[in-house]
């Protein structure tokens, strides 16, 4: 029992916002999203390298043909999302809060929608572990939490770690979002399935899917989905956010904590979101690669708030017109959830492969009040996740002093929100910490770059240095040299001379 | 044409919700739990009470306002943030309820201006304005600090009329026979008489004590009232357990030792708890966020402290009551507290060291 008392905590932090999921949870996922003229598709949708594209403005594609191939170790290849027309490979502006143009492919859709030749996989389990993380790799699946990690990465490094437990998180913790819990409602025996390839693709053992408690109907259906699978355990989970954080959920299953630097495979564990398996399913059965997701489109702003399957690349602005969104309403448009998602300036900008919602927020929804200023409450430090004191952080950060919130723990903040969250003085916490991030990295550059110069400097002063010694030397010896011809010429003439007397 | 959706407010980091709770709901909540104690004071200590509480609010925002507005700051959306009255409510609480009404003001002025403003404002300063103001008024002016008011409720036929309240509070006139020494006080005195605790206590009721039915400070004397109060703040999650139970428990097992080993000298634990500003200090006072530590443990640690500094001033100091300067003592020891203890990060060990991988 003392031990259970003393033992450390599997939870940390955390709020329980309200969840706003009501809108979209309880009906079925749309899958007659009428198909988009144009689809715009970036070529970096993934943590890494971006895509590097292999077709050109004027081909004819299918669905499914790869458009854009995986660079380098850490990168993900792009199919595309429909068949029809390349009519633009250029720079268009990323579902990114700044809207900074990025490599995309303009895709002139033809209507109709017609596939590549795919290769169907009767039996996976006969293909080596190895194909299994390559045609995962090939058929650009990522992480679809949010993350965008490339699955087969994790895949390869799991197997190489050998893990014993993979973790499928069915937490979706953000409030608002609900395309995992649809996903899972709907198509859980698609999901486990995607597990046992996952599983055998790892050459791991055991899987724990973990559902957070207020998914009822999900956890029901993946639980009977997954009966006659001794390997894989259905588990419920507190709700509370961010259950769904991946450190903090394979410390609640495993009790393991993974250490700074380190990644979760070399301590045994693996942790896959239930979408990632899902496009697992498809991609490896039905050799489809990912070209379409399941979105939640919601907030006071939409008149019909829905999940939504659409292919990637459809501008937002279209599925706000499908959902009726109320444009003059709207006070923000969020692709993620209201706790960690990122505002986009506009809704001219394609869903990718990240993107779990879109919502448009309404003022009342935002909290977007005067800051105040901080009466040390110490909400913060409580309801962090990852222990740090969000409080000292920003009060350093205020006064420039960004070296002492990179001591007080600046980088171990996961930018989860609960802070800004929880403060009642309305201080935006994490904006803080995010420009100090950026601002510590920018100095980095700044003073790296300022070696280097330095460096160049030197050696070419040391070169030139250089050069100008060995042409002294030479000037040096070619003067002896002469000296020494002239003296030999003279010490000749003078014996000739000697010679003629 | 096409119509886009634009983002019509600042493009700011999550969360992009939040909770409704604010810095005002926050004083007005810990206001409405001292509520019923203050009441509860005003009404047995009658109009003069009341007029001294009043003028210390009044004067503590003339002197908030004046002093954002010699900072340039908002006066309108700061004045209301409820913690200049708080900190004027809490300061009233602990003064004599007959004590002149520049009593007030002074104590109020030295609240804001030294005691909060100077540092910068809400959320800067070291020390808990209250305490400080209250600390300052007793050592300059001993006498009116000391001057404890009898009971005498609101209408009864042996109070001050309002008239006669009047004069207390604003001319000073104190009527013979109407005050005398809190027990804590009597206590005091009565052993420099070479007195014993079984001899003093003859006429102690803690029943009264406990419903507040005593001399004692404006709104301090009802532990029933402060306690209950107490608990519903914890109740409403505004402030936690850690330094109120540290406090008291500290208080009840020390003074329990002393008083088991000698009781004709040691004050029985009961009686602690039950008298001077125990349980306002507590729940009320050392639980200011601005200047109690920000973790849970660092708390206990605080409530140790406080609880330690009030039971040896009271039983060896000089002043019968020690409760503000424990408070202001451990407010100092805050920034250390702070310093020291911190949560562990998530994946390194408490120096900041990466974890060791095992697997």
């Amino acid at each position: 029992m003392l031990r259970t008392l003393f033992a450390k905590p599997r939870l940390r932090g955390g709020v329980h916002a309200e969840e706003r999921k009501s809108a979209t949870e309880s009906s079925p996922v749309i899958t007659s999203f009428p198909l988009p003229k144009k689809l715009y598709i970036p070529l970096q949708q993934h943590v890494g390298k971006p895509a590097e594209p292999m077709i050109k403005v004027g081909d004819t594609v299918l669905k499914g043909q790869l458009l854009a191939y995986s660079q380098g170790m850490i990168s993900a290849p792009v199919h595309a999302p429909s068949s029809g027309l390349i009519i633009d490979v250029n720079d268009y502006p990323a579902p990114h809060p700044s809207a900074l143009p990025i490599r995309t492919i303009v895709l002139e859709t033809d209507g109709k929608d017609e596939w590549i030749n795919i290769v169907q996989v009767d039996d996976p389990f006969a293909l080596a572990p190895e194909e299994i993380s390559f045609r995962v790799g090939a058929a650009g699946i990522v992480g679809l939490g949010g993350a965008t990690f490339p699955t087969a990465v994790k895949l390869n490094m799991g197997r190489e770690n050998q893990v014993q437990t993979l973790i499928i998180n069915g937490a979706e913790c953000e409030p608002y979002l609900t395309c995992d819990d649809r996903l899972m409602q709907e198509r859980a025996a698609a999901i486990i399935d995607g597990v046992r390839i996952m599983l055998h693709g790892m050459g791991t053992a055991s899987a724990v899917v973990a559902v957070e408690d207020n998914k009822s109907h999900a956890y029901s259906a993946m639980y009977t989905a997954a009966l006659p699978y001794p390997q894989i355990e259905v588990i419920q989970i507190p709700t509370r956010y961010p259950m769904g954080w991946d450190r903090q959920l394979i410390r609640y299953v495993t009790g393991k904590e993974i250490p700074v630097g380190a990644r979760s495979s070399e301590l045994g564990v693996t942790i896959h979101n239930v979408g990632t398996a899902y496009a697992v399913h498809k991609a490896i059965r039905y050799g489809q690669p990912l070209v379409n997701r399941i979105v939640t489109v919601s907030g006071g702003a939409v008149a019909l708030p829905m999940n939504v399957e659409v292919p990637l690349g459809t501008i937002i602005n279209e599925l706000f017109s499908f959902c009726q969104v109320n444009m003059d309403k709207t006070a923000r448009i969020i692709m993620g959830g209201p706790m960690m998602g990122d505002p986009l300036p506009h809704s001219a900008l394609p869903v990718v492969k990240g993107t779990s919602g879109v919502l448009a927020l309404t003022k009342d929804e935002l909290r977007d009040k005067q800051e105040q200023p901080c009466i040390r409450c110490a909400s913060c430090i409580t309801v962090c996740p990852a222990g740090l004191r969000p409080l000292d952080m920003a009060n350093n950060i205020r006064i420039n002093q960004l070296d002492t919130a990179v001591d007080l723990g600046l980088k171990d903040c996961i930018s989860c929100g609960c802070c800004s969250y929880i403060c009642p003085s309305n201080i935006p916490l994490v904006q803080y910490f995010k420009y100090a991030t950026g601002e510590v990295m920018a100095r980095q550059q700044a003073q790296h770059k300022s070696e280097q110069t330095k460096k160049l400097i030197e050696t070419r002063n040391a070169r030139i240095d250089k050069i100008a010694r060995l042409q002294a030397e030479e000037e040096r010896e070619r003067l002896a040299a002469k000296a020494e011809r002239e003296r030999r010429l003279a010490a000749e003439a003078a014996e000739a001379e000697q010679e003629v007397s | 044409m096409i119509i886009y959706a634009k983002a019509t407010t600042k493009l700011r980091s999550g969360a992009h919700i939040g909770t409704k709770t604010s810095v005002s709901s926050i004083m007005g909540k810990v206001m409405l739990a001292i509520a019923p104690a203050t009441v509860f004071g005003l009404y047995c200590f009658g109009w003069s009470a009341i007029f001294l509480f009043i003028v210390t609010l009044v004067s503590a925002l003339f002197f908030e306002a004046c002093c954002l507005k010699l900072a340039g700051r908002p006066i309108k959306a700061t004045l209301f943030d409820g913690s200049a009255l708080l900190t004027a409510w809490l300061l009233a609480m602990t003064l004599p309820p007959f004590a002149p009404w520049w009593v007030g003001v002074v104590g109020s002025g030295f609240a804001i201006i030294l005691g909060k403003q100077v540092y910068g404002g809400l959320g800067q300063n070291l020390f808990n304005p209250a305490m400080l103001a209250r600390v300052a008024l007793l050592i300059s002016f001993p006498i009116e600090l000391t001057t404890w008011a009898n009971v005498s409720p609101l209408f009864f036929p042996s109070s001050p009329d309002i008239m006669e309240s009047w004069r207390i509070t604003f001319s000073s006139i104190v009527p013979d026979g109407m005050t005398g020494a809190t027990t804590l006080g009597f206590i005091k005195t009565e052993f420099s008489q070479n007195r014993l605790l079984p001899d003093i206590l003859k006429e102690y009721s803690s029943i009264s004590n406990f419903f507040g039915w005593t001399r004692g400070s404006l709104g301090e004397t009802s532990t029933l009232l402060l306690a209950g109060g107490g608990v519903w703040l914890m109740q409403q999650k505004i402030i936690t357990w850690h330094i109120p139970v540290a406090l008291l428990a500290t208080v009840f097992l020390l003074s329990s030792g002393f008083h088991l080993a000698d009781s004709g000298h040691y004050v029985s634990p009961f009686l602690h708890l039950n008298s001077g500003a125990m349980f306002l200090v507590a729940f009320f006072i050392a639980t200011d966020y601005v200047t109690s530590p920000n973790t849970p443990t660092g708390q206990l640690v605080f409530g140790v402290g406080c609880g330690l500094l009030i039971f040896v001033i009271r039983t060896w100091g000089a002043y019968p009551e020690g409760a503000a300067f424990a408070v202001l003592l451990m407010n100092a020891a805050t920034p250390l507290i702070d310093y020291y203890i911190k949560p562990r990060i998530y994946g390194r060990d408490r120096h900041g060291k990466p974890l060791e991988i095992s697997k």
